[in-house]
Order: C-alpha cells, then structure tokens, then sequence
C-alpha cells in the first residue's frame, strides 16, 4: 500500500507544480525535503534516548513486571477464556503494559510472544479467534499513557507548555479504545467462526 | 489542569529511578545501556523518514495540499474537525513516518499551540500506525483470516480521530 501511496504522492505534486506554475518550488522541496527528515530525527534523538534509558530501568528493577501484575484483572474482563496462568495472558499483560509505558521496542517482541501462545492455546489454525482480535485491537489502539513523540514535537515548535495536550490524549484515547473493543466484541459475537 | 504534564513527566521519571535505586538497579549504567537502544531506534527511522518528507514537502510546494485540504473541507465540517487536519488523519493509521511528516509540517505552519496543532498533536499521540501493526501481529503467526480486526481498528482510529477535536475543544475553551 506505502508503494502507491508514495508514488501518488510524487506524481499528484509535480502534476500540481505543472498547473500552478510551482516547479521552483517543488525542485526545492526536492532537494531539501532530505535534510527536514534528518534535523526532524536529530531534535527527537535527545528525548527518544533519554525515555527508552529510563524505561529500561524501569524494565530492570521489575517495575514493569509489577504492573503487568496489577493489569492481570483488566486483561481477563476483555480476553475471556484464557488458561489462568498460561503463558498467553502472561505475554498479553506485559505487551500492554510496555504500551502504557510507551516501550515500543519492548512491546512489539512481547506481542508477537503473546500471539504465539494464544495461538497454541487457542488453536483456530489460519483464522483469529476473538481474543486475538481483540488483542490487535488493542495494540492498534494506542494507549500510551505519555505521548513522548508527540510532546517532543510541540516543544520543538516552541509550545509553552507541550504536555497541555494530556488530558485530551487520554480522553480520545479512551474513547478510541471503548469503540474498538465494543466493535470487535460485538461483531465477533455476530459471526462465530465456523 | 492543563499544566498537569509539566508534574507527570519528572514525577514518573523520579519514581522510576526510585524504584530502581530501591531493587539495586545500577541505574546510571542501565539508563546508558537503554539510551544506547534509543539512538538505533530512531536513527532506524531516517531512510523511511526521508522519503516521507520529501513527497509531504513536494506536496505543500505544488500547492496539492491546499487542493486537497480545500476539497475535503465539507467532510472536515461534518466531522467537526479543522480540514487542515484530515490529510493526517487519513495517513496515521497506514505510514507512521508519513504522519511525522505531515504532523511537523501541520505544527511550523499554524504552530503547536493553535487549535490546529493542537488537534493534530492528540491525534498523534492518541491513535497508532493500525495496518501495520495488523499485519506484523498476524503475519507473524500465519494467519490469513483476521476476520474483524481491520473494521473494529479502522473504527476505533475514526471515533478516535473525531474525539480528538472535541476533546481539545473541551479542555481548551476553543467553540
């Protein structure tokens, strides 16, 4: 899909150079857009390093394992079914805590861990059975309690105050993440897979 | 209220190198050993990320974006979100460097404490990339039927990206 979206992009902008006289312009964007991409990475490189420092603390001391631990309740209420103490709802708390942290890196090695094991255990060969829908749902959703990337932006911008945002984030997230799971809850009751 | 994430964030770092200290984490050596995995993370970005703003630069410069944002304003309307905001709401959940690209853009044009930007800055920070996500999760396991993930994920994005502009309009004062 990135190929023709991509390529569209190329071919709808030097078609709207040619109409509206911009070639300049566009030779320009050309040449500099390149050098946008690397002062854009290197003014998030300081804050994208000191985060992931910190939540690898945050990984070493247990802290991490502790609220997976706390979320154990939340997952068996949205994934029903799950073998108490099997590896899959063990794998499925800890993807979703190192989303609430904002551990990208960590999080997707562990939900591939947790799609795995709910394979194993639940068995439902090349379709997906409810809980894994609802767990991509869920990862689809983003539910990260601070949105690092996002505040390093506004401040790069000059914002007063970058994280003034939070409490909005965390009001669509929410919503977000309800419909989704409503979505998927009710619609995977709908059509049980044969 | 709206200062609460000036607290947030050092409160969190504090409690985290606390915790840390108080489990016999060498913290200083562990958060260099983390930083570490930081730098390659986001220098991994750079080569999709160079693409990206090159065509969103190229894009802006032709005027085609102003085309599009002008010809999707009645939806923008309907939705209740600014047009200028809706190129990144249809690219966030398909290329996440795409949306970075889009999003800086959005916040050196109207800047970051504008209601554009602002709306632009909880979407970001409120939605993921979904179809890629999708297709690692149930790539890595083989399966071929993901049933309804996709229209439950395009609706949380959707419901999500509405919400985003009311939630700004809510806690900012903005009608």
């Amino acid at each position: 899909m990135m190929n023709y979206i991509w390529s569209g992009i190329f071919a709808v902008s030097i078609l709207f150079g040619i109409l509206n006289g911009r070639m300049t312009e566009v030779a320009n964007a050309l040449l500099q857009g390149g050098n946008e991409a690397i002062q854009l990475v290197l003014s998030l490189l300081g804050a994208m390093c000191l985060w992931n420092g910190l939540m690898k603390i945050a990984e070493q001391s247990g802290l991490t394992d502790l609220l997976a631990k706390i979320m154990r309740p939340v997952i068996d209420l949205i994934m029903p079914g799950l073998k108490r103490n099997g590896a899959a709802i063990k794998a499925v708390c800890m993807n979703v805590t190192a989303n609430l942290l904002g551990l990208g890196n960590a999080a997707t090695p562990l939900g591939l861990t947790a799609m795995k094991e709910l394979q194993i255990e639940e068995n439902t060969g090349k379709t997906a059975s409810n809980n894994m829908v609802t767990f991509v749902v869920l990862n689809t959703a983003s539910i990260q309690l601070i949105p690092t990337t996002a505040g390093m932006l506004r401040a790069k911008h000059g914002s007063l105050h970058p994280m003034d945002i939070l409490p909005a984030v965390w009001l669509a997230s929410i919503i977000a993440l309800i419909v989704g799971l409503a979505v998927s809850k009710f619609v995977g009751n709908r059509k049980k897979y044969t | 209220m709206s200062n609460i994430g000036d607290y947030i964030m050092p409160i969190m770092a504090l409690i985290i190198i606390i915790f840390g200290l108080c489990k016999k984490v060498s913290v200083f050596d562990v958060f260099s050993l983390g930083a570490k995995d930081g730098l390659t993370t986001t220098f991994r970005i750079i080569p999709a990320l160079v693409g990206l703003m090159v065509s969103v630069s190229m894009l802006k410069a032709s005027g085609a974006l102003d085309i599009i944002t002008y010809t999707l304003s009645p939806i923008a309307k309907v939705l209740g979100l600014p047009s200028e905001v809706l190129p990144l709401a249809l690219l966030r959940p398909v290329s996440g460097s795409g949306s970075l690209a889009l999003i800086e853009n959005i916040l050196s044009e109207y800047g970051p404490d504008s209601f554009i930007g602002r709306v632009a800055s909880v979407i970001q920070g409120s939605t993921e990339t979904t179809f890629y996500c999708v297709a690692v999760y149930f790539g890595s396991v083989g399966i071929k039927d993901t049933r309804h993930t996709i229209p439950s994920a395009l609706a949380s994005d959707f419901v999500g990206i509405i919400a985003s502009a009311i939630a700004v309009r809510l806690f900012f004062d903005i009608l």
